[in-house]
């Protein structure tokens, strides 16, 4: 194991193209433009069919829907079709993102307790009470596990990225294939381990912040 | 598209076993070694958390970086189709370990004791009850396992060995977007071909839980 790369001062300069901090912060960038462009598209469907229950099985089978697309292929069908940069790796990314977001907001509106709706409901609640005030923070620990999850994919995905010409973690990969350095492959292996587990520690942190203490 | 297909037919033929071979025989070899890691996890319960903890930082790896990473470690050659079999093996324990692990721990603790009570030993009793029980949750995550399997072997054409990915590279290079599609619906069919084969031999082995759900 040399891991000469990753200690290597020069590589963590703020100001140097492709440093470490850099790269990291590219690799960022992608995954919460990605998180946020498919929880904006995929929780109202996922709320909806919950919620209504109409086209269930659109909700079930999106999860192995989406598992089963080549992330890398839908990336370079983009680039061909729409030309490098940003736009088709969001696409790419947003595409991975949608299916466990959705499946999990309407899992967390199925699994709610009817009854606990039915007496929102008795109490005079209107439709839309009921879902911000009852069955949404109800369904939230649930929906934050797909979120979480979803999360980590594409953190581990977002490498791709460098395969078309772009920045992120996966600079590390690619580059240091290309030239045989292997020490940089394995900074760049560690430094996207290590922001996986960052980030599934700030959702947790965000799911205790966000979960009404009554559900805990 | 069809000059394309009549063109390369031997190509994506050629492509296409390679995919199928890159895929499965991981999933089989993963299952084989997940069973009993997964019951250890249930045999000695203190093992459990720290079990379900590696899996998932085994599963954040992208795999990118463990494709290009193994033959530094395992001494193989780069373009050794062996390292996407043995990346993609870990990916499998990872994730049918934790799912054998709570698939057993969902037996019923009445079973259990019933069968215990008739004389069953504790590895008799594992192999004729518990498994057979804990199996739809088992090949549930067969399922999940399988389907990601397919999808990721295409990363693998990045370092040259990727079956269908190999169209993807090729596309890409030439900035021509017919094998790029071909390569991902060759792909996304084999995933859903797969998905249905595992979902019809679980109807076959498990046939008491469809009569289950209409007593119910």
């Amino acid at each position: 194991m040399n891991l000469s790369y990753l200690f290597d001062a020069a590589h963590w300069s703020l100001t140097a193209d492709g440093s470490i901090p850099q790269l990291i912060l590219s690799h960022v960038w992608y995954v919460v433009l990605a998180l946020i462009i498919g929880t904006i598209i995929a929780l109202p469907v996922g709320l909806y069919i919950g919620h209504t229950g109409r086209g269930s099985f659109l909700a079930i089978n999106a999860g192995n829907a989406g598992r089963s697309l080549p992330t890398l292929g839908l990336l370079m069908l983009m680039v061909t079709l729409l030309g490098l940069g940003l736009t088709p790796v969001l696409i790419a990314l947003t595409v991975l993102v949608i299916p466990p977001i959705l499946t999990s907001a309407y899992a967390g509106m199925r699994t709610l307790d009817h009854r606990v709706v039915d007496a929102a409901r008795g109490m005079g609640m209107r439709p839309w009470q009921v879902l911000f005030k009852v069955e949404l923070p109800m369904a939230l620990p649930v929906m934050m596990s797909g979120f979480r999850s979803a999360a980590l994919q594409v953190v581990a995905t977002a490498t791709v990225a460098a395969a078309v010409g772009l920045n992120g973690l996966g600079r590390l990969l690619i580059d240091g294939l290309a030239v045989n350095d292997y020490s940089r492959v394995l900074a760049g292996a560690i430094v996207v381990a290590v922001l996986a587990v960052v980030l599934d520690l700030i959702l947790a942190l965000a799911q205790r912040w966000i979960v009404s203490p009554g559900l805990r | 598209m069809s000059t394309y297909l009549s063109n390369n037919w031997e190509t994506i033929l050629t492509a296409l076993r390679q995919h199928v071979w890159l895929a499965l025989v991981p999933v089989v070899i993963g299952f084989v070694l997940a069973l009993p890691i997964g019951y250890l996890g249930v045999r000695f319960p203190w093992l459990y958390h720290p079990l379900v903890n590696t899996c998932g930082v085994l599963y954040s790896i992208p795999s990118l970086a463990l494709f290009v990473f193994l033959p530094v470690l395992l001494g193989t050659k780069i373009l050794s189709p062996l390292n996407i079999v043995v990346a993609l093996t870990i990916y499998t324990v990872a994730l049918l370990a934790r799912t054998v692990a709570d698939g057993l721990r969902s037996v019923d603790a009445l079973v259990v004791q019933s069968a215990t009570a008739m004389g069953y030993r504790r590895l008799r009793r594992l192999i004729d009850v518990e498994l057979p029980v804990a199996l739809p949750v088992i090949l549930a995550g067969l399922r999940v396992a399988t389907v990601s399997n397919i999808s990721l072997v295409s990363v693998g054409a990045l370092i040259g060995v990727g079956g269908l990915g190999q169209l993807f590279t090729r596309g890409f290079q030439l900035f021509y977007t017919q094998p790029i599609i071909v390569g991902i619906v060759l792909s996304v069919a084999l995933a859903g071909i797969c998905d249905l084969a595992i979902v019809g031999l679980q109807r076959l082995v498990t046939p008491w839980t469809r009569y289950q759900r209409g007593a119910a």
